[in-house]
């Protein structure tokens, strides 16, 4: 009984296979793409900003405002795009876009610097990219607090009372790229893994062999089993692919053991399959289908996850939402086998709701299917 | 090109359009739904960061400086330690960020008049958060040390109390740094690339997987009337977005709309030209309709998004990336959006722009209506 099964779930897939085969382009892009995805985003999706284009006018043209106005410069954040010792146009440099940032050195920054008084310095962001403007702000708030304690400590030749000592732990430079691998790992195959499924039923609905695979002597999970099993094979192929890619040209290597970061993508994909398999009783076209596949996997997937923004930051029924998405417990099982070299013994209550996941979602796949059955 | 025949095509689209029922939500309860996502969802400040306590020292300056991190509004305490040893557990599970350890001796030390250390330990596998985080921490601390300073304990006795630098910061355009004024006006970009070439991708390649496309080419109609009139109704819906998502941005999310709003929507139909041209192009180039929107989606949409600074920064690209994004299209038109939106851009101002967005969207749209022709043949 079981072996007959086992041979009919087989057969399917042999078929669902010869498909995949003799489309050789859309098998390029299951593989290649995630790959691709990740050099791409991996560069692409940088918070360390850099290169903020910065203007400097500098009215005082003393020893005090040449010496902060290196300090921006010289700091690795900021390019200089111009410098002008008497004022600027300011609105006409943000309108053209010329200058993210402008400092602006007063008259008489020096003299009121030497005297030990109150001197100020202006800085003027264009806050149309809010993000770019925030880290700007940090920077150049840390250059003037650096060049506050050079003062202090000339003046008292002592330390300030309190001092921080930072450590970061995993990822001590903070890179992004080690830190967007394991993320982008649970995105891309979210995408590529449901879209792939979420085709591959329609497909037989709209060129109207759905017929004759209703009249096979196939039980519904013998169905099920054989058009997941050569996807989830091909998904983790490109999972594979990913972590060669991501050790070649980001050099993040996995710290944990292999087999258990296999186990977890496992499941993993194997829901994100059955999510697939759920949209495409949904759709009647595959253009349907696709659009929902890209939609329900891949907002989610960016949005929820934690991936890109923290969940912990949004607002409350937000973050309710984001329990629905597999791909926030993906996302710290990744983190730690990848990054932490954690075992996945920590991670308990993300494994369990992924398996609910799972099998809530297979469980819809079946019944939709079922019911487009009969 | 007669127009009597474009608008033969064009009403069969429609009638094909209005008989997908299904399609209806996606194509416009979906851009909203993304919308409200991406506006209250995507926010990149960091918040609640999940902090675990180590006090060694229960001492009441230990107190104080622990008061302090609370207060601040940034840290949520999730957890307290008796010993260092306990710190790494909590590390790498992933249940605190970020851990602030305060020695024993730290309030005898302040007392004494010597200087006392505070050590911070982050979760870096998160770099985003565990940076921002440090940020904060650092304020926390400075604020601290100073007040310590300022009266009179600890090493440095109020010493230049109102002296050294003062940095005034002054943003413009957002003046509260809000990510969400920042991303929205980005959700019309993508709802617009993503619905619009998808669509269009699939104009030529459906007829031919249905087998449709045959009876198509012994019609008389020629290659550009079929053209347009199956991209008119596309343009049509791209357009009917932006003036849902508009109103959405402004009174929704108060996104200020400074500019004009007819400039927007014309700058948006021409930018249609690009989307709906690279979508015919990938149509005649795929086989099948899942090549076609594979393609769109992966080789076309995705990264011309990621690439194009509609939602990560290019300045932060290396430098060879930073030279892509000047070739794709939806660069300037990001650029645009942001442009009227915020900072109440005029076509003087921004016409170079539009006139890349031109260039491109020609040259894309010849490209793919030579392409179609060649199919046709």
């Amino acid at each position: 009984m079981a072996l007959e099964s086992l041979s009919r779930i087989v057969t399917v897939a042999g078929k669902e296979s010869r498909h995949i085969r003799r489309d050789p382009l859309s098998l390029a892009m299951l593989l290649g793409v995630p790959g691709m995805m990740v050099v791409l985003y991996g560069f692409a999706l940088n918070f360390d900003v850099k290169n903020i284009a910065l203007a400097i006018s500098d009215r005082d043209q003393s020893e005090a405002s040449r010496s902060i106005a290196a300090s921006f410069t010289h700091s690795g954040y900021f390019v200089l795009k111009r410098f002008s010792a008497a004022s600027l146009d300011l609105e006409a440099l943000m309108k053209r876009r010329e200058a993210t940032a402008i400092l602006v050195v007063p008259e008489g920054f020096g003299e009121t610097v030497a005297a030990g008084r109150r001197a100020e310095l202006q800085l003027l962001l264009d806050g149309s990219n809010s993000n770019t403007a925030t880290t700007a702000l940090n920077y150049a708030s840390a250059l003037v607090g650096d060049a506050n304690e050079r003062l202090l400590a000339r003046r008292a030749e002592r330390a300030p009372p309190i001092q921080l000592r930072p450590r970061v732990w995993y990822n001590p430079e903070l890179e992004s790229s080690h830190f967007l691998v394991p993320g982008l790992m649970g995105f891309i195959l979210m995408i590529t893994s449901v879209v792939a499924t979420a085709l591959s039923v329609v497909r037989e609905k709209e060129r109207g062999t759905m017929e004759q695979i209703r009249l096979a002597p196939l039980r519904m999970g013998e169905l099920i089993a054989g058009k997941t099993l050569p996807y989830l094979f091909l998904s983790l192929v490109a999972s594979a692919i990913i972590l060669v890619v991501a050790r070649a040209v980001f050099g993040v290597s996995v710290r944990g053991s292999y087999t258990e970061l296999f186990a977890a993508t496992t499941l993993y994909l194997t829901g994100a399959l059955g999510w697939g398999l759920f949209v495409s009783t949904l759709a009647t076209t595959q253009q349907q289908a696709f659009q929902i596949a890209m939609l329900s996997s891949m907002l989610p997937a960016v949005l929820l996850s934690g991936f890109v923004f923290p969940i912990r930051s949004m607002p409350v029924l937000m973050q309710y939402v984001s329990y629905a998405v597999p791909a926030r417990y993906y996302l710290v099982v990744s983190r730690g086998i990848i990054l932490k070299g954690s075992s996945i013994t920590l991670y308990p209550r993300e494994l369990l709701l992924l398996l609910a996941y799972t099998v809530v979602v297979l469980t819809l796949a079946t019944v939709g299917l079922r019911r487009k059955a009969s | 090109m007669k127009l009597a025949r474009v608008g033969r095509v064009l009403v069969k689209e429609l009638h094909q359009l209005r008989r997908d029922r299904r399609m209806y939500p996606i194509l416009f309860v979906a851009p909203v739904l993304q919308l409200l996502a991406l506006g209250y969802a995507a926010t990149t400040d960091v918040k609640n960061v999940t902090t675990l306590v180590v006090d060694l020292d229960r001492s009441a300056e230990s107190r104080r400086l622990l008061d302090r991190f609370r207060a601040s509004g940034y840290f949520d305490f999730v957890g307290f330690e008796g010993s260092i040893a306990g710190v790494e557990r909590w590390l790498a599970s992933g249940q605190a960020q970020v851990a602030v350890v305060i020695a024993e001796g730290y309030g005898r030390e302040l007392g004494a008049g010597r200087s006392a250390a505070v050590q911070i330990l982050a979760d870096g596998s998160d770099a985003n958060s565990a940076g921002i985080g440090l940020g904060y921490a650092a304020r926390v601390v400075a604020a601290e040390s100073a007040e310590m300073a300022a009266r009179g304990r600890g090493p440095i006795r109020a010493v230049a109390r109102e002296g050294g630098i003062v940095l005034l910061p002054r943003v413009w355009y957002n003046p509260e740094l809000l990510s969400r004024w920042y991303m929205v006006p980005a959700v019309l970009a993508m709802v617009l690339t993503l619905v619009t070439t998808t669509l269009s991708s699939m104009a030529i390649v459906r007829e031919k997987e249905l087998g449709t496309l045959e009876q198509l080419i012994v019609t008389p109609l020629g290659a550009f009337e079929l053209v347009a009139g199956k991209l008119l109704p596309f343009a049509f819906i791209g357009i009917t977005q932006v003036l849902i998502v508009m109103p959405i941005a402004t009174h929704v999310f108060g996104v200020p709309l400074r500019g004009s709003a007819f400039l927007l929507v014309a700058l948006s139909a021409l930018y249609l030209l690009t989307t709906l041209g690279l979508g015919l192009l990938m149509s005649t180039l795929a086989r099948t309709q899942q090549q076609a929107m594979m393609g769109s989606a992966f080789l076309v949409m995705l990264p011309m998004i990621y690439l194009s600074g509609t939602i990560f920064p290019i300045e932060s690209m290396p430098s060879a990336f930073r030279f892509i994004s000047r070739f794709i299209p939806l660069t300037y038109y990001s650029l645009i959006l942001r442009s009227i939106f915020l900072k109440g851009a005029g076509f003087l101002d921004l016409w170079p722009e539009a006139a890349a967005l031109l260039g491109f969207g020609a040259g894309i749209a010849s490209l793919a209506a030579l392409r179609f022709r060649k199919t046709l043949d």
